[in-house]
């Protein structure tokens, strides 16, 4: 049990980033990472030695993540909680910049979103990228260039980026 | 010269920091006799930098206790054990019987000591248990999750109040993204219980089952789980609370902690 420790364990920050970001809600993010890491310990078991455990992880909790954005677009739009940039005081530029980012990365495609936190924030290569994703790389490469560009034109201005929302609770 | 044409894939992998030196090479002398294309790459360099820089912080913050894997392993392990401990008493009675006679049989005057571990007949563990058979039971109909509805909350509260003789409030969790849903008496082994159910925005849905205890009257906070199912449960005079659902144990601790604040206020 103490390699799975050594393995995971330092994973954990990473995982709650890329939760988080594709997300955009501490709490359902932290769930998310929570049966994750229940996942991976039950199944540490059956993970194939030569394999990396960052991308199997990841797999883990990827397949997570897109069943539950799933489950969320089935029941209608739901306003989520934007604490990446509300957890920053707006008065400073940089955290202004930021948070459009992240209003504009949260406009993506979720394929999209993903494989831009994977390969550029996260630095999976290409081909764990495409692992996780459970598609070629050919695939992921193009999902990359068409995220960036898309990201890119959202934040010149050149597609409407919908405006900051407050979550409401029924 | 037969240079290979550089490809989207190329710009990408440049922007990755992944190309081998050679190619390198090529693309960088390719973007410097291509201004606009070395624009939008170099635009795009920056925006990968920007989007580390922004979400940095989270992966700084401190990891919340309930996702520390040494605690999630040492609760993976109590549980087998706990497992493992019931096995004896899941049995049916005749196969304990059976089991007594023949080390009976066999001379094995240890045959008594098979008591082991009961199942859980009164007291918290008991009240989990059924606070957990009754999630199953109501918590996935459709038409009739409850009897009275929440806008029947008056009187749910005198129905469950007499039968539980015992004054009950519902506790108020819409801070926490719950809504009150109703809510319903159901037997248990123990007399009346009520049962009352709430859902969040996502449909999750939650019971908390409250009953009189006749033993552990006032007893500390306690996770239990079957399965995805997972629960606390704990008595304060004499009253033992059951908060039951599909959650990880960090989304139901906080609920169970305001559960737990409501009602000793009241």
């Amino acid at each position: 049990m103490h390699d799975i420790l050594a393995a995971v364990e330092p994973l954990i920050p990473a995982l709650r980033r890329y939760a988080r970001a594709l997300l955009r809600d501490r709490t359902a993010a932290d769930d998310l990472v929570h049966d994750c890491l229940e996942r991976t310990i039950s199944r540490w078991h059956q993970r194939r030695p030569e394999t990396d455990a960052r991308a199997w992880v990841f797999t883990i909790l990827h397949n997570l993540a897109m069943n539950r954005l799933r489950q969320a677009a089935r029941r209608g739009p739901h306003v989520e909680l934007d604490d990446a940039a509300a957890a920053q005081p707006p008065s400073q530029e940089a955290h202004v910049r930021h948070g459009e980012l992240l209003r504009a990365l949260a406009e993506l495609p979720a394929d999209q979103r993903s494989v831009l936190l994977l390969v550029g924030v996260e630095g999976l290569s290409y081909a764990d990228a495409a692992r996780v994703q459970g598609v070629p790389i050919g695939t992921v490469m193009s999902r990359l260039s068409r995220a960036r560009e898309r990201l890119h034109r959202l934040l010149d201005g050149a597609l409407p980026v919908a405006p900051p929302a407050l979550r409401s609770i029924k | 010269m037969t240079a290979r044409p550089i490809t989207e894939d190329d710009l990408q992998a440049h922007v990755d920091q992944v190309l081998d030196p050679a190619r390198r090479a090529e693309v960088e002398d390719y973007l410097a006799r291509h201004p606009d294309v070395a624009r939008r790459v170099a635009g795009q360099i920056r925006q990968r930098d920007e989007l580390r820089a922004a979400l940095a912080p989270i992966a700084e913050e401190p990891v919340p206790a309930e996702l520390g894997l040494a605690r999630l392993l040492d609760a993976r392990r109590d549980r087998r054990a706990h497992r493992a401990g019931r096995a004896w008493g899941a049995r049916p009675a005749w196969q304990l019987a059976i089991a007594a006679a023949v080390l009976l049989g066999l001379g094995g005057v240890g045959g008594w000591s098979l008591r082991g571990a009961p199942a859980p007949s009164s007291g918290i563990a008991a009240l989990a248990q059924e606070a957990t058979d009754s999630y199953r039971v109501y918590t996935p109909d459709r038409a009739h999750p409850v009897e009275l509805r929440a806008a029947e909350q008056p009187e749910l509260v005198r129905w469950v109040s007499n039968q539980l003789q015992h004054p009950v409030a519902i506790p108020d969790l819409t801070a926490a993204g719950y809504r009150f849903m109703g809510g319903r008496v159901v037997a248990t082994a123990h007399g009346p219980a009520g049962l009352l159910m709430y859902d969040d925005d996502h449909g999750t849905r939650m019971v908390v089952l409250i009953r009189p205890m006749a033993i552990e009257r006032d007893t500390a906070m306690a996770l239990h789980a079957s399965g995805p199912v997972r629960g606390y449960s704990w008595a304060a005079r004499g009253i033992g609370y059951s908060v039951v659902a599909a959650a990880p144990a960090a989304t139901l601790h906080p609920l169970a902690d305001e559960i737990r604040r409501q009602t000793a206020a009241g």
